[in-house]
């Protein structure tokens, strides 16, 4: 089987988890095969993923998986997939730190921040993020491999199929020691979220930020912002997308007074539409941009807000 | 006691350089383009400089596997204050079969050599965009490890590390020897001054070949080509909020 790894969030399938067993199904199709999820401590029912082409379910239940450690994680995973070909994750924080200790321990190749769905599957060959975004890789990998999907590059893609779960036991045991998990969260996490509305340096001030929360409120979104704006303290490390902070690929992505640096773009670029608002019509932003508002973001921002909520009748 | 530290500082293009694909797609434009340690293992670099000037460290010592230009790479480290280099030398020829897993081999087998405590290195380089490096060290060497890391203090005899993860902030504790991966949080590295740079071309710095540590670099995975991202088409300036409002509804994004 395909195996593929289905991350949870206090037992939940995280949009990670159902984009790994999307591509999972994806590279089974492929390779003539099927698709097998593993999943910690989920209490979500395996009905979630069977709906995205995983015909079985092995379901792990140990409170020692219930805080994410990279040893335990992988040797937990090296036990239920023997001798597999392939082992899917989705390149996310903890994805992207314990895959390759995983790939050691079953002396696979790794192969991360892939974006599409492989070109052959034996060998595999595949493309990847790479220069930051600024470049696309392409790989060939003989043999086994684990995989890393780049998050929000291929996408969720329904396939249901009949499943089964099975609930199976590991040996857990970690060599570190983790505490105060998610010090701080914002309301959306913004890796995960479906749009995200960003400013710059060009909200002027951070307590200009209010708009921006109520426009990501009304939209359903996460916020986020440019390098310098969490370089000089306006907005928390978190929120920093670019080359060096976050990449994101959101369905929507509102930019309010960024100019759109090749280095922002290169952690955005992925995005399906982007809106960027700006006074200044040669802002480079609006070369990548689908739709663009030349204006002063103060009275842009609350006339979109408005007109939003009297579309939502909110 | 006082640790012993290795850090890994990669040689790469230059970030602030448009990266050009090079016509027959086999990689990108390198010649005369300009190169410098990969910033997040100056950050790498930054922080064991710091625990030594706090006496936490004994030792810093910049490895980097490249080709002979990596050398550079290297007295940047020195200049900015490491003790010693090592220069795995890679052959040209050999880099697009050259991963992640040989590095961590190649780090693993001098940890050993130098009876290292503490490895840190970027958590990814800006070029192979891989993110493995410190992981596959840490796995090698049976060594804890802590990722994405924002902030690194001596708690006892272990260090308290604070983790960079996708919901905000971790706290882990990590014991001694452990791999350490840099995040952009970590510090700000500083400007080697013209003395330091001076002083690094006397410092000393030991060559080295895979081979000599007993890693061997053959590959089941090899680069076929590098090709330019899709560019995003410049798409429509709308008139007024309203129009843009209609536009978000005809895609059904709100």
């Amino acid at each position: 089987a395909i195996f593929v790894f289905a991350e949870t969030a206090e037992g939940k399938y995280k949009k990670a988890a159902i984009e790994a067993v999307s591509y999972a199904k994806a590279v089974a199709d492929k390779a003539g095969d099927s698709v097998t999820a593993i999943a910690f401590n989920a209490t979500d029912p395996s009905d979630v993923l069977y709906k995205y082409g995983a015909t079985k379910v092995l379901k792990v239940n140990n409170p020692a998986l219930a805080i994410f450690t990279p040893d335990a994680y992988a040797k937990a995973i090296a036990q239920l997939v023997g001798d597999a070909s392939t082992v899917i994750l989705t390149h996310t924080n903890d994805g992207g730190t314990f895959a390759p200790l995983l790939a050691v321990a079953l002396d696979a190749n790794i192969v991360s921040n892939v974006t599409a769905a492989p070109e052959s599957v034996s060998p595999f060959v595949v493309e990847r993020k790479s220069y930051s975004g600024k470049g696309i890789m392409v790989v060939q990998a003989e043999g086994k491999n684990v995989i890393t999907v780049l998050q929000g590059s291929f996408g969720v893609i329904e396939s249901a199929v009949s499943g089964s779960e099975e609930t199976v036991s590991v040996d857990v045991q970690s060599k570190l020691t983790a505490e105060n998990q998610a010090a701080q969260s914002a309301k959306i996490n913004l890796i995960e979220a479906e749009r995200v509305v960003s400013a710059g340096r060009g909200m002027k001030a951070p307590e200009n930020w209010g708009m921006i929360e109520e426009l990501a409120d009304v939209l359903g979104a996460a916020t986020a912002c440019s390098k310098p704006c969490s370089d000089i303290g306006w907005r928390p490390h978190s929120e920093h997308v670019g080359q060096t902070g976050k990449a994101i690929s959101p369905d929507l992505y509102i930019a309010v007074g960024i100019s759109g640096a090749i280095q922002h773009l290169a952690g955005v670029g992925t995005s399906r539409v982007i809106v960027v608002i700006n006074s200044d019509p040669e802002a480079p932003f609006f070369k990548a941009a689908d739709y663009g508002v030349v204006g002063d973001a103060f009275q842009v921002v609350p006339a979109l807000i408005q007109k939003i909520k009297a579309f939502k009748g909110v | 006691m006082a640790l012993r530290v290795l850090i890994g500082c990669k040689r790469v293009i230059d970030y602030a350089v448009r990266v050009r694909v090079k016509p027959d797609k086999t990689g990108v434009v390198t010649d005369g383009v300009k190169h410098s340690m990969n910033p997040f293992d100056e950050i790498a670099v930054e922080e064991a400089v710091r625990m030594r000037e706090k006496k936490i460290a004994s030792e810093v010592i910049a490895i980097s596997c490249g080709p002979a230009q990596s050398q550079e790479t290297i007295r940047t480290a020195l200049a900015m204050g490491a003790d010693k280099g090592i220069h795995v030398e890679i052959p040209n020829a050999d880099m697009s079969v050259f991963q992640p897993i040989h590095v961590a081999k190649i780090l693993a087998a001098v940890a050993k050599k130098e009876k290292i405590d503490l490895i840190i290195v970027g958590k990814q380089a800006i070029d192979d965009d891989a993110n493995q490096t410190a992981q596959m060290t840490a796995a090698l060497l049976d060594w804890p490890q802590a990722t994405f890391a924002s902030k690194i203090e001596k708690a006892g005899d272990d260090l308290a590390v604070t983790r960079e993860i996708d919901g905000g902030l971790e706290d882990v504790k990590v014991k001694i020897p452990a791999v350490i991966s840099a995040d952009l949080r970590l510090n700000e590295p500083r400007y080697a001054t013209l003395p330091n740079i001076m002083k690094a071309k006397k410092k000393p710095v030991q060559k080295l070949s895979p081979k000599d540590l007993g890693v061997d670099i053959s590959s089941r995975i090899k680069v076929i080509s590098v090709e330019d991202p899709p560019t995003r088409q410049a798409g429509i300036k709308v008139d007024d909020v309203d129009s843009l409002v209609a536009k978000l509804k005809e895609k059904a994004l709100i």
